[in-house]
């Protein structure tokens, strides 16, 4: 069990999507598959596509800097800097250190890379809040970032996409645009989806994707979460499950009787595809741009192998002054900004083409 | 024949059917089989055999010597144990086997299990393992997987005797409202004819809905010579006629597409032991791994003429406690198709019929019981008639 001891809470985040598209039609094109019965079974109609000189750390850079522009702070104060992805460009050779640097955090800080499937950037969070909550540094930059992969014709095609959300995490109250009031998770060893060394493509044990893991390990953490706090499903404004599919976290909610209108406002991966590290920290901007002070969200990520990170954020007076300021792009400008490419070009930006 | 013991069933017990991801091959198999001895009050000591039917495990779970691992994990060493294999008729010749082996005297008290667990295993992985039930140089390799080679009696039937796709449609839907009836069906729920037709195709003419699915699952019966079964049972169910027949493992090999030879020479078998006709059974368990495999399933065995078995389900004339009550538990379709399991489960819903211990799916004084059990598209056809022991 995680102990809160110190109030922790987001000064500033910032999100990014890269701006092309390819619609769910269009893989089932090519692959044969009816595209209505896809859209339905997955309740996605559409996915973001990295440009070919975009990857983890170009959208985690990106969605950082938005971050920073919001929470106004000097970037030389941060002092850790944790990515969470499972499509580091590198093994070896942080993105961490990538992303520190472009943003003028160096070199005065600790940074790292962090995997756990679609989940390492809520732990990025997680860690962040310990060490801002024991006054080891000012500030930590948390970002969940990833440009997913999904074998050619495998089910996964259809939702694997890209994006990246950054939190900057702080211990002043008076910087607060959210307070993360407690946080609780659940893991367990659960092959339900992994990805070995060398390997490309990611593998999944289909149906076993679903009760045993995603459902188990979303309504354990969130159950813990309400009972660590003693709260309930109706102290919560918003709700922001992972997002694998658009289903899932709509299922997961009923199951548990909490209003499924609650999700609709952090419920992304019907235009943009699952971004995996980033799907839930996405979710969580999303809600951030639209909630008043007050009002409270209730985010729980997953990751595949498998583990849930619930957490209690409450809305602060400062979120108003900060939103109004901030120049920058939200996430609703990043989903308004497309183009569709076809299957052919989004070969080419995956890297899919073998003869290359 | 030479003089045989009368044989009869004095304990039955099955693992709930369905998705169970938190239930292993050997949990699976020591519920059913310790359900199966709780039934007849039996601690272990009287049990001098075991067959167990199972497909695939090597393939499935990687685990072989199955006769060994019953015996180890019911707590039943030393007591001889034997894995039967037929494909998916693997349970039915394992009751057989188990049937013979008291029957001829050879032993006192058996325990026959069935067993399957397929869900740990990728989809594709599955569909190549079972592929295994046909020829695999003709067949398998040529791209022949089970759904295809039904989905070509389908289409055949369709053309010789007009059959359609409502009719297949109207077996699934029957199988699913049965199964409502019976919590140890893997599925619980009613579907209606539309959502059989919407589904997605498998293999054209057979769609989704129209396939049995794979499930994890294990069931057990205990056998006895009858004059002993009172002292156990309080009903004993006897096995009036157990008979088995081979056809050629591929279909095209086969005299016929739209009728399997080997269930037809087991039927007439199994009815002439008996003395018994169609008309005289109450309860049919049928093999319906395919919803057409039950329409042809149910003119092979003699309740409809040749090509009237669409018609006849669609008019509601196999329904529960209709002119005969066909696949009570829910069949493949509707209770699930852990393969080695379903030839045993087959007879543990018949007992529970002619016990009258079948609760919403009850048939009305059931007396007389059939099961059907079919290993690959047809290669292998195993039939059982039971009556309650008066």
């Amino acid at each position: 069990m995680i102990v809160m001891l110190h109030s922790v809470g987001i000064v500033g985040y910032g999100s990014c999507v890269p701006k092309y598209r390819i619609k769910v039609e269009e893989i089932a094109r090519v692959w044969g598959e009816e595209a209505e019965r896809i859209k339905k079974g997955l309740g996605v109609s559409e996915k973001s596509v990295p440009d070919v000189d975009e990857d983890s750390a170009t959208l985690a850079v990106e969605a950082s800097r938005n971050a920073l522009a919001m929470a106004k702070i000097d970037p030389q104060k941060i002092g850790a800097v944790y990515i969470g992805s499972e499509s580091h460009p590198y093994a070896v050779k942080p993105t961490a250190s990538i992303v520190a640097e472009a943003i003028g955090a160096t070199p005065d800080l600790t940074a790292a890379d962090l995997e756990f499937a679609c989940k390492a950037g809520t732990a990025a969070i997680q860690i962040c809040m310990g060490m801002a909550g024991a006054g080891m540094i000012r500030y930590g930059l948390a970002v969940g970032a990833d440009t997913s992969q999904g074998r050619p014709g495998d089910a996964l095609e259809y939702t694997a996409s890209a994006g990246a959300a950054a939190f900057i995490i702080g211990s002043e109250k008076s910087e607060f645009v959210a307070e993360i009031e407690d946080t609780y998770s659940f893991t367990t060893d659960t092959p339900d989806f992994w990805r070995r060394q060398h390997a490309e493509f990611p593998s999944h044990g289909g149906r076993f994707t679903g009760a045993p893991a995603y459902f188990r390990h979303i309504m354990g953490a969130t159950q813990g979460l309400f009972e660590k706090t003693d709260t309930r499903a109706s102290d919560y404004d918003y709700f922001v499950f992972h997002q694998p599919n658009g289903k899932f976290p709509l299922e997961a909610a009923k199951k548990m009787g909490i209003d499924t209108e609650k999700l609709k406002a952090g419920l992304f991966t019907p235009v943009i595809g699952n971004t995996y590290s980033a799907a839930s920290p996405i979710g969580l901007a999303g809600v951030l741009d639209i909630a008043a002070p007050g009002q409270r969200i209730l985010v729980t990520s997953f990751g595949s192998g498998a583990g849930s990170d619930s957490f209690s954020i409450a809305v602060k007076e400062g979120i108003i002054a900060k939103r109004e300021a901030y120049e920058g792009w939200k996430l609703a400008d990043y989903i308004a900004h497309k183009e569709y490419v076809d299957y052919g070009v989004y070969v080419k930006h995956r890297r899919k083409l073998k003869s290359l | 024949m030479v003089f045989m013991r009368k044989v009869a069933i004095v304990g039955v017990g099955m693992s709930k059917f369905g998705e169970e991801w938190t239930r292993g091959y050997r949990d699976m198999l020591i519920e059913a089989g310790g359900r199966a001895l709780a039934d007849c009050n039996l601690h272990g000591e009287e049990i001098d055999g075991i067959y167990v039917g199972t497909m695939a495990p090597g393939s499935l779970v990687g685990q072989e010597h199955i006769g060994a691992l019953v015996a180890d994990f019911m707590g039943l060493n030393p007591v001889p144990a034997t894995r039967v294999e037929a494909a998916c008729a693997s349970g039915g010749v394992a009751l057989r086997t188990g049937y013979l082996a008291v029957a001829s005297g050879a032993h006192d008290c058996v325990v026959v299990g069935g067993v399957e667990k397929m869900t740990d295993t990728p989809g594709n992985e599955v569909t190549s393992a079972l592929g295994g039930a046909g020829d695999q140089e003709w067949e398998l390799f040529m791209g022949a997987t089970f759904p295809a080679i039904y989905a070509l009696m389908a289409r055949r039937h369709m053309l010789e005797y007009g059959t359609t796709e409502e009719q297949m449609a109207s077996v699934a839907v029957k199988n699913h409202l049965n199964a409502s009836k019976n919590k140890f069906a893997h599925f619980q729920n009613e579907i209606t004819i539309e959502m059989v037709l919407k589904s997605k195709a498998v293999a054209s003419p057979l769609k989704l809905f129209d396939c049995s699915p794979i499930t994890d699952g294990a069931a057990a019966v205990v056998l006895m010579p009858l004059e002993k079964a009172k002292k156990y049972a309080q009903m004993p169910i006897e096995i009036i006629a157990s008979a088995q027949a081979s056809d050629a493992l591929a279909l095209h090999s086969r005299e016929s597409m739209t009728s399997l030879r080997a269930t037809k020479v087991a039927a007439k078998k199994a009815f002439e032991t008996a003395n018994l006709a169609p008309k005289d059974i109450d309860v049919v368990e049928v093999h319906d791994c395919f919803t057409i495999a039950e329409i042809m399933a149910i003119e092979d065995l003699g309740f409809f003429e040749k090509g009237k078995g669409g018609a006849a389900t669609q008019e509601g004339k196999t329904a529960l406690n209709s002119e005969i009550s066909v696949n009570t538990s829910g069949g493949l379709k509707g209770c699930g198709h852990p393969v080695g399991a379903t030839g045993v489960k087959q007879a543990v819903e018949i007992a529970w019929q002619l016990r009258g211990q079948a609760e919403a799916r009850q048939v009305k004084d059931a007396k007389i019981g059939m099961t059907h059990n079919v290993g690959g598209s047809g290669a292998t056809a195993v039939v059982h008639i039971f009556k309650r022991a008066e």
